[in-house]
């Protein structure tokens, strides 16, 4: 059972990664491109990476459940 | 070099306090040091408050639902032994295990009357104060096709097993309905209160002196707190919210406040560690709080949008758009209670794992590599509590941020030039 979740999770991890390492990337080249625009795009950033996250968050919660 | 200086006071600050800890939580010589009950017994919340060797009791005020009896008595009662958080002692057939009070399934008429004390025939183990054995053993049962730890312990030959108090999360983290509720004052509900008061203390302070400082610039507390509240002015209510940031200002602020101080509480070392934004039933409740202000606060246009979408064939509504928004509704609260337990509660643990690592090392290699280990231990937890400083400030802002941000939906007038093509589309059927 342990095993199951746990790959559940791994799988989760891997797409949140990704995502996150996306809008990490994204939001460093625009702040290079536009440094004045740093203070919003910071805050973008960080509430798109939040989105992110809860998808994570909520396949996590499904692989205790139902693993 | 004065920078430096402070630096090695705190390593040697952290260092001496380690030995102190760990020696608290790993304790005892010859088993293996069990990581995972230690990391779940460091997140957990507990009937007592361990600060560092010492505990304080606590009241506990406990309902029974078989014979609906209310106990009320200290914690302390319990008889605290050795560092494991066992009490020896069974209080009307309450017993602490691991820091939390259990209930004995099975009790004797005697056990459920006044006080009496576990140790039997292997009292001898348990007054050994500074390596006591655990008082409690586990066994693993099937119930219900899923295995689960059942604590007991032995008395007079007879095994009494125990069960934890009743917290239903679906099964989730474990929690079930048992025979007892606890609503006692625990840990997590002191470190609040504590959090509270000094909340209370330094925002009234900052209040009196925008009536006695007024139209000069800020000064003391006033000037360290006055950045962070235009902060969530100027970057969470103003952009998010439009012309209504006024009225949700307030809650952003406590929100923010509220989550932003449990979150660095429970980082300070040596003070207990309470993981109070960590906790299920806490993160829930603010969900909940923010759940209701966003939904009750919507208006016509949020609700129209998530019952029946304009523009947007009926079959399509009916099969996919509806039942999707309505679970929408749902878990952006859910989401938001996940998210700030996760992080907070991650990040505790990868801390204890950390300290813990230098007794899998001792286990594994003796002394001397536990030594060594701790050097590189110290130095991964001190950048790992640098880490989590920055969460604790990320992740109240994102509550708070996110919390504007379904508020910003939920308040929305209807714009015609946002959604022109499709009232257009809906007025053309």
């Amino acid at each position: 059972m342990g095993s199951l979740a746990g790959i559940g999770m791994g799988l989760a991890v891997i797409g949140a990664g990704i995502g996150i390492g996306n809008i990490g990337a994204k939001a460093m080249e625009a702040i290079a491109r536009q440094p004045e625009a740093v203070g919003d795009i910071r805050a973008n950033m960080i509430l798109t990476a939040a989105l992110v996250e809860g998808a994570a968050l909520i396949a996590i919660v499904m692989a205790f459940l139902v693993g | 070099m004065k920078l430096s200086k402070i630096f090695f006071a705190l390593v040697f600050g952290l260092l001496l306090g380690f030995s102190f800890t760990a020696q608290a939580e790993g304790g005892s010589e010859g088993e293996g040091v069990d990581v995972e009950g230690i990391a779940f017994h460091h997140i957990s919340d507990a009937n007592v408050y361990s600060i560092g060797p010492w505990s304080f009791p606590l009241p506990c005020i406990l309902y029974n639902k078989e014979n609906g009896k209310w106990s009320t008595f200290s914690s302390g009662k319990f008889h605290l032994v050795g560092h494991h958080g066992d009490g020896s002692e069974i209080v009307e057939g309450y017993v602490l295990n691991g820091g939390t009070v259990n209930r004995i399934t099975n009790p004797t008429p005697e056990m459920l009357e006044g006080h009496m004390s576990i140790a039997g025939d292997h009292g001898h183990d348990s007054h050994d104060e500074g390596h006591a054995h655990h008082l409690f053993n586990h066994e693993t049962k099937i119930v219900d096709g899923k295995e689960k730890e059942v604590s007991y312990f032995e008395k007079d030959g007879q095994k009494f097993y125990l069960e934890d108090k009743t917290a239903w999360d679906y099964g989730v983290f474990g929690g079930e309905f048992t025979s007892f509720y606890d609503f006692s004052i625990t840990k997590n509900v002191v470190s609040m209160f504590i959090v509270c008061l000094f909340m209370m203390f330094v925002f009234f302070r900052i209040a009196k002196m925008y009536k006695t400082n007024e139209g000069k610039a800020p000064s003391g507390i006033q000037g360290f707190f006055e950045p962070m509240v235009v902060f969530i002015q100027d970057e969470v209510a103003k952009p998010f919210l439009g012309k209504k940031w006024k009225q949700f200002l307030p809650f952003l602020l406590t929100i923010f406040f509220f989550i932003l101080g449990l979150n660095l509480f429970g980082q300070i070392p040596f003070l207990g560690g309470s993981n109070v934004s960590g906790s299920l039933s806490v993160t829930l409740v603010l969900a909940v709080a923010a759940f209701l202000v966003v939904n009750i606060s919507g208006n016509a246009h949020y609700w129209g949008h998530i019952v029946w979408m304009p523009g947007v064939p009926a079959w399509l509504k009916i099969a996919i758009l509806t039942p999707v928004e309505i679970i929408g509704v749902f878990i952006k609260p859910i989401t938001l209670m996940l998210r700030l337990f996760a992080n907070i509660t991650a990040g505790h643990m990868v801390m204890i794992i950390f300290v813990s690592l230098i007794f899998i090392a001792r286990d594994a290699a003796g002394d001397g590599i536990a030594w060594l280990t701790s050097i590189g231990s110290i130095a991964l937890t001190m950048f790992m509590m640098a880490i989590e400083l920055l969460v604790a400030f990320i992740q109240a802002f994102v509550f708070t941020i996110l919390t504007a941000a379904y508020l910003n939906a939920s308040t929305e007038e209807a714009h015609d030039h946002d959604h022109g093509d499709s009232h257009e589309h809906a007025a053309a059927h």
